[in-house]
């Protein structure tokens, strides 16, 4: 699973349900408060957004740069 | 713009429609307990085309045309569209062929699944095991790194190729149109009995079609993706829209007088229990592994996925071989070679499931 370090999970070009499964394995495995989480289509940022939130994270800020959502998701 | 499909009520509201509607285009005409059948209409598409000549199951179902055409429409309207692919395709259309299998053995996707139950037919509750076996069996692979890699950014054109196939397939009815008591018009087949010689209104079918493209786009509404979901990550959000869908169209189908419960003459349906869950098993661990039940291929083929739409064209080359080798199950029970091909195809998934993990 690539992380481009501990707290950037790049899940840009994979589809459902890669992004999550990346995104959920990283918020159990790391003692940071906040992570980042690249995509690429909308379905996979609401897709992350629904599935943190249910782990008490939360997005708290979404910029899009060209066709990259970047998520910045915090511990609640 | 916070996108209102995406919510709890937003994809509630999706398969309620859906529901509805379904039940609907089988009072205007559709087969019965089939208002929605993707991979059932895929295959008779492929029938009108002549790829297979399975007299009873050939229409060219303008439904699947406006699938596409619909989720193309809000994928452009959304700035959505977003031409890409290249993740293991020739993996996908493998997927997608015996998917369709899979399902021809059991007489139906999952949204036939659901709409079988709808009607009362308790065959569907065994396709529904098989099916949710299949998918758990698929996530266990997601779960130990099963991946088809990453897609890339294509070329504007590769991804109007599906939505410009589905136009080309749409004038050709046009200009080769259902005539009554003809099995030909121009170069398209067409059934004079059977379920393919039922259909609703070339224009109602076609507005259902665009819309319910245009809404699934939007809420990402899979009927895979449901379970999996629930069994992967206890989430229940695609989970709702499935169950409105089936509430809906039992309600519409008690109102228009059918609901027929029974596992006998039901209708293009056999009650072969173990076979009815061993071929939705085959589907649903296709569906898994592709990521996405037919009807969201279709959508992600309208937002510009040349994966998505590698995957129904391995439907398409599924349902020639399902029908022209007799694998497809019918109403008399299963087809001459139908086990062969569930074997052939589990061990193929199966393969792809062990053997398919890129370092990405």
């Amino acid at each position: 699973m690539k992380t481009t370090n501990d707290t950037t999970v790049d899940a840009r070009g994979l589809s459902c349900p890669q992004p999550v499964l990346m995104a959920l394995d990283t918020l159990k495995r790391t003692t940071a408060s906040e992570i980042k989480v690249l995509v690429d289509t909308e379905a996979s940022k609401e897709n992350v957004s629904r599935a943190v939130a249910s782990q008490g994270w939360e997005v708290i800020r979404i910029t899009q740069n060209d066709e990259t959502y970047q998520l910045d998701i915090c511990r609640k | 713009m916070k996108n209102l499909f995406a919510t709890r009520w937003g994809i509630i509201g999706v398969g309620a429609f859906i529901g509805v509607m379904a039940a609907l285009l089988q009072y205007w005409g559709n087969p019965g307990n089939m208002g929605i059948c993707v991979a059932c209409f895929v295959r008779d598409i492929t029938g009108a085309l002549g790829l297979h000549r399975a007299g009873v199951v050939q229409y060219l179902r303008p439904e699947i045309v406006g699938f596409v055409i619909g989720a193309l429409t809000a994928a452009l309207i959304f700035r959505e569209f977003r031409p890409r692919g290249g993740s293991a395709p020739i993996i996908r259309f493998v997927l997608g062929a015996f998917a369709m299998i899979g399902a021809l053995i059991f007489l139906g996707c999952p949204w036939r699944a659901m709409l079988r139950l709808a009607g009362g037919d308790w065959n569907a509750v065994l396709g529904l095991t098989g099916l949710v076996a299949g998918i758990w069996i698929g996530t266990r692979f997601l779960k130990n790194g099963y991946n088809l890699g990453r897609t890339h950014k294509f070329a504007a054109a590769a991804g109007w190729v599906m939505p410009a196939l589905m136009l080309g397939f749409f004038l050709l009815m046009l200009l080769s149109p259902w005539q009554e008591g003809a099995a030909q018009s121009g170069v398209l087949f067409y059934s004079l009995k059977g379920p393919g010689a039922m259909h609703a209104p070339l224009l109602v079918s076609t507005i259902v079609g665009l819309i319910i493209g245009f809404i699934a786009q939007r809420s990402r509404f899979c009927t895979m993706g449901a379970f999996r979901d629930l069994i992967l990550f206890k989430q229940p959000h695609l989970f709702s829209g499935v169950i409105a869908l089936t509430i809906t169209a039992f309600i519409t189908n008690v109102i228009v007088g059918q609901f027929h419960p029974g596992f006998e003459g039901q209708p293009v349906a056999h009650n072969l229990h173990l076979w009815n869950a061993l071929g939705m098993v085959l589907a649903g661990l296709a569906f898994a592994l592709a990521g996405g039940c037919p009807g969201r291929q279709l959508f992600l083929s309208g937002e510009g996925d040349a994966d998505s739409a590698i995957f129904v064209i391995g439907m398409v080359a599924g349902a020639a071989f399902a029908h022209n080798f007799g694998l497809a199950s019918s109403p008399n029970g299963l087809g001459p070679h139908g086990i062969a091909a569930l074997v052939i195809g589990l061990a193929v998934c199966l393969t792809i499931g062990f053997t398919m993990k890129q370092q990405s």
